[in-house]
């Protein structure tokens, strides 16, 4: 049977051994100065749940679209609030996510269609599993991708990998040093008389997991210490929304802005599995449409936050999959197969929908109920990963997955 | 961030979607690798190297968090009672490794099994007493603490006030309050979603303050007249607190922990806010040592668990919409829900590998339809329906269920994989990875499986088989599990010997460290494996929590700062039970050295500390 691995990641400090000038200085130093080439980083957001695909870029030139789904389809655009937003003549955005559309116009947002895990599993843990181990299929894989992606450096920020929230997501475990923090503010031992205590046995204790995860907790917290001083007001006098993605978005910003060396960064936001009541009496209401409503205007202050910024950012968003084709008994969706993703920052090719559409009479369903799948993800990751973050390793980072097919999402 | 510290949560949620339910939809996350079911050499091979090309990105070494688990070497007499205690109760308290001790390891653990031959703890019977929803049923519970549905009836005359007039009382109360949210409508929509982060935890402390010093019985009725939902929600937070901490029959309350977790439910699920309560106690609670199949066919008939996995809305594709439906939605959409048929398969029985495929969910999802709930938000039983119900032949996991069988359809379902073999081995390997080790040993899972199945899953013989065992007790084990946040807080209260007269500071705390009592979304419930709960914002967490419960700045929780010793290898030896490593005693001592210390702030330092953070 499998032995489950966690990781000691704090090796340069674990190799030189304690008494050599800790790491964390040197990096904090390298903060302070501000880098001299502005890293590269990659904000990835999953939508856990699986969102409904086909409900959030409608294929609103495809007929069957419409048969398949009586009580739920959102109407092809009509330029009233409760009709699609035409992309380019055949797909469109939810009402929903009216945010997102200026960012598509503006060329610096992409969509990938019919995109997803070729795996065909309809549970979501084992899905959102591999689709962060980024390995479909295998359950052995002991890390994630978005720690794979990162480049190894010999003395790397603590804060280079940081996914906001109470735990460490699988897409971040691994080798390299990653830490979760749910609030930048809360992020310290707040007696100061316990503080050098806990760090000093942490530091020096045996057991191999606390180690590991102590010491690049307290590299963390004193580089975030510079951070924690000065109150934080966005630009462009935008106003993050009050939800979990919201805050947790504006953290992402705040460390971006900080310039303490962040690379890649996680968010989630939960709650997407829309068996029933997925749309209300109009298409503006409903689960789906709260959802939405929070995915984009969250997305978009982000975005607007960053401004200039958003030169060095690229932002994913995934789920784990798509829902079936054909609506339920109960005006939502059960576990189907392919979805949809974006992408946007200044990199990205945007004002386009990627992907070849697979289409949706019977016959061209994926088991003959579900949106086939015409793209792996592994094939948009990928294309960030190498083009974007700059670490041409792509097969290491998803191993098993030698080529992936760029789409060109990524410009350069 | 934790409802049950906002009150404005419910209140909120009503605003923006006016009587309309709010239904957040379960999903089924969990960051870790399940595992444990790929067992061919082959495979094994595959993943190392996969690790190992992986590896190679990276100067950093990867190393095993536990070289290869040692689950033959045996423990010493004092290892096996610290053992017994840390894994069978929620921690130790003053004086239970003497009382072990002195009964013997293996009575007392008979004992722990048999919950029932065990004298109740009258400290715990005086903490639930006032905790009054606890004692009603669902219907009680939808008058006493009405939720907007049966408020709106109550103003069209469609049902009656409560009788009690305290109840009438708060039921007017909450429709004035209604009626001038529903005015000022317009309110930030984020705020109103259950997801937000909002709330001032300043206002959070100063209010659970101001609780915590209040009479139990005022406290209750302060909360429901602001929210009475949210007092339910109190209700069961602290029940299963003050349980963990005072219950003398602390297996049972692993247990009900453990099995709420393995069929769980959402609280804040529409109707499942009113259903949750007589869930626990009356589909959970009685079956914990019971037989599974007793257990599974609860839970299948909850209410709480038709409305949280949607099968309570599943009927016949073939049906005709019932016309009055029909009528009152409009619309007729009606047909199979495949959520419950899933999550039976994979969460509650044979396991996601146990061998059942696309077709068994949609002939199992038939197989319950009909299965519903009559009148959900009013508190409504279990009904069948069998005019919704797919009257045609099903085929199950290769088992034909005829033409006709109306409601036992679903109940040979459920035999089909109560008694399947995936079952047996799925079970044995929840409770193994819950009680013995992240990975357990194969030959251990595979005795337990053969006790369930030749016992027909009797949970308390696999349980016995499990603690018989020279792998529960063996070095392999021992220590093997990092703490889960309820049983990190819980332990430390217990190790500290806190007074705790009020428990809902301590849910925050469990919930900021990332297990919200109730509130796990997805229906797979909380892992318990270590790579979940150790990360950085977890571990500052884990510190600050224990330095502020022996400075006795955890509202509801007082710790007797004299009870300590004086000099610290003494103290970390009271809160630990056993010697503190010595990185951890030079660490305290070091620090110690230039300023006052006082017995408190070593406590909390040593609850803190690497050595705390295990079972």
């Amino acid at each position: 049977m499998p032995t489950r691995r966690l990781f000691l990641k704090s090796s340069a400090l674990g190799m030189f051994g304690v008494g050599t000038a800790p790491a964390w200085l040197s990096r904090a130093l390298y903060a302070a100065d501000a880098p001299s080439p502005r890293k590269k980083i990659l904000v990835a957001i999953f939508q856990r749940g699986a969102a409904d695909g086909l409900n959030v870029v409608i294929p609103f030139g495809e007929k069957q679209y419409y048969s398949l789904r009586p009580n739920l389809a959102i109407p092809k655009p009509d330029r009233t609030e409760n009709s699609a937003l035409d992309l380019d003549g055949f797909f469109g955005l939810h009402p929903a996510l009216a945010p997102l559309k200026p960012i598509y116009e503006s060329g610096h947002m992409a969509v990938v269609h019919a995109v997803g895990s070729p795996d065909p599993t309809r549970s979501h843990f084992d899905a959102q599993d591999y689709m962060e181990s980024g390995t479909p299929g295998r359950k052995a894989t002991s890390d994630g991708w978005l720690n794979r992606a990162l480049v190894s450096q010999n003395s790397p920020s603590p804060v280079r990998a940081v996914s906001l929230g109470t735990a460490l997501p699988r897409a971040m475990r691994g080798q390299n040093e990653a830490v979760a923090i749910a609030n930048l503010n809360d992020f310290q031992v707040k007696d100061t008389r316990g503080a050098g205590t806990f760090e000093s046995m942490y530091d020096n204790t045996l057991d191999q997991v606390l180690n590991g995860a102590g010491r690049e907790t307290f590299e963390a917290v004193k580089l975030i210490q510079s951070i924690q001083k000065q109150p934080y007001a966005p630009d462009n006098a935008v106003q993050y929304p009050n939800s979990a993605l919201g805050q947790d978005l504006m953290q992402i910003a705040r460390l971006i802005k900080s310039n303490v060396g962040l690379e890649v960064a996680f968010a989630e936001m939960r709650g997407w599995d829309t068996h029933v009541n997925e749309v209300g009496a109009r298409p503006t209401q409903g689960q789906l449409a709260n959802l939405l409503g929070q995915f984009g205007s969250a997305l978009a202050a982000f975005y607007q936050d960053l401004g200039d910024r958003m030169a060095d950012v690229s932002v994913v968003t995934m789920s784990e999959f798509g829902r079936t084709a054909r609506e339920n008994g109960s005006r939502g969706t059960d576990h189907g197969h392919a979805n949809v993703m974006f992408a946007f920052g200044g990199g990205i090719r945007g004002g386009k929908v990627y992907g070849e559409w697979p289409g949706l009479e019977q016959q061209q369903l994926y088991e003959q109920r579900d949106l086939q799948l015409t793209t792996d993800f592994r094939d948009v990751l990928g294309e960030l990963v190498v083009r974007h973050l700059g670490n041409a390793r792509v097969a290491s980072v998803f191993p098993g997955y030698e080529q992936p097919k760029f789409r060109g999402i990524v410009a350069g | 961030m934790f409802a049950p510290s906002g009150f404005n949560d419910f209140l909120g949620s009503f605003c923006r979607d006016g009587f309309r339910m709010v239904l957040r939809k379960a999903i089924a996350v969990q960051l870790l690798v399940t595992s444990g079911v790929i067992t061919s050499s082959p495979m094994r091979k595959l993943a190392i190297s996969i690790v190992l090309v992986a590896g190679m990105a990276a100067f950093s070494a990867e190393t095993e968090f536990s070289q290869p688990l040692n689950f033959t070497q045996p423990l010493n007499k004092d290892q096996e009672i610290l053992h017994a205690l840390n894994r069978l109760t929620f921690g130790p308290r003053p004086g239970d490794v003497e009382a072990v001790r002195k009964m013997g390891l293996k009575k007392w653990i008979d004992l722990q099994l048999h919950p029932e031959r065990i004298a109740e703890n009258p400290e715990l019977a005086e903490r639930l007493q006032p905790l009054d929803s606890l004692h009603m049923s669902a219907a009680e519970i939808a008058t006493n603490y009405p939720p907007p549905q049966v408020l709106l009836a109550m103003t069209r005359g469609l049902l009656p006030f409560p009788a009690d007039p305290e109840a009438r009382q708060r039921a007017q109360l909450q429709i004035q309050r209604l009626r001038a949210k529903q005015e000022a409508k317009g309110d930030d929509q984020a705020k109103a979603n259950g997801q937000g982060k909002g709330g001032d935890p300043l206002q959070q402390v100063m209010r659970q303050q101001v609780l915590a010093t209040t009479d139990p019985v005022e406290r209750r009725k302060l909360v429901a007249d602001r929210a009475p939902q949210q007092a339910l929600a109190y209700d069961l937070n602290e029940a299963k607190l003050y349980r963990a901490i005072y219950s003398n029959r602390q297996l049972e309350e692993q247990m009900a922990d453990f099995w709420f977790n393995h069929f769980n439910v959402y609280i804040d699920k529409g109707a499942d806010r009113i259903l949750t309560s007589t869930y626990e106690r009356d589909a959970i609670r009685p079956h914990v040592f019971g037989k599974f199949r007793d257990l599974l066919g609860a839970t299948a008939e909850s209410p709480a668990m038709l409305f949280y996995l949607d099968n309570w809305q599943s009927v016949s594709p073939d049906r005709a919409p019932e016309r009055r439906f029909a009528k009152q939605k409009g619309k007729q959409a009606r047909g199979l829900n495949e959520n419950y048929a899933r999550e039976l398969m994979e969460l509650h029985t044979l396991g996601v590998d146990g061998g059942y495929t696309q077709k068994d969910i949609i002939e199992v999802a038939r197989c319950f339809t009909g299965w519903t709930i009559n009148q959900p938000n009013l508190g409504g039983a279990f009904i069948y329906n069998d005019r919704v119900h797919d009257k045609g032949e099903k085929i199950v996991l290769g088992v034909k269920i005829p033409a006709g069988g109306g409601r036992d359809d679903a109940e040979k379902v459920l035999d089909i994989l109560a008694r399947h073999p995936s079952t047996a081995r799925f079970i044995s390997m929840e409770l193994a990875k819950k009680f013995v080790a992240d990975d357990p040993p194969p030959a251990l899972i595979d005795r337990m499986a053969k006790t369930f199945h030749d016992t027909d899953g009797d949970i308390r013989a696999v349980m016995a088989a499990m603690l018989d065992s020279k792998e529960f007790f063996s070095e392999g084990a021992f220590r093997a599990k990092v703490k889960t946040p309820l049983e990190l807080i819980v332990s430390a209260v217990r190790a500290a010997d806190a007074q705790v007269d009020f428990a809902i500071p301590l849910a925050t705390q469990i919930a900021q460290l990332g297990e919200p009592l109730y509130r796990k979304i997805e229906p797979t419930g909380y892992s318990s494996a270590n790579a979940e709960w150790v990360n950085s914002a977890a571990l500052l967490t884990r510190m600050n929590f224990a330095l502020a419960l022996t400075a006795n700045r955890v509202p509801g929780s007082k710790v007797d700062a004299n009870r300590f010793e004086n000099n610290p290898s003494a103290v970390a030896r009271q809160v630990l039970f056993h010697d503190p490593t010595q990185q951890t005693l030079d660490s305290i001592e070091k620090a110690l050295v230039q300023r006052e210390p006082t017995p408190a702030l070593v406590a909390g330092l040593v609850l803190g500390s690497p050595d705390f953070q295990r079972r």
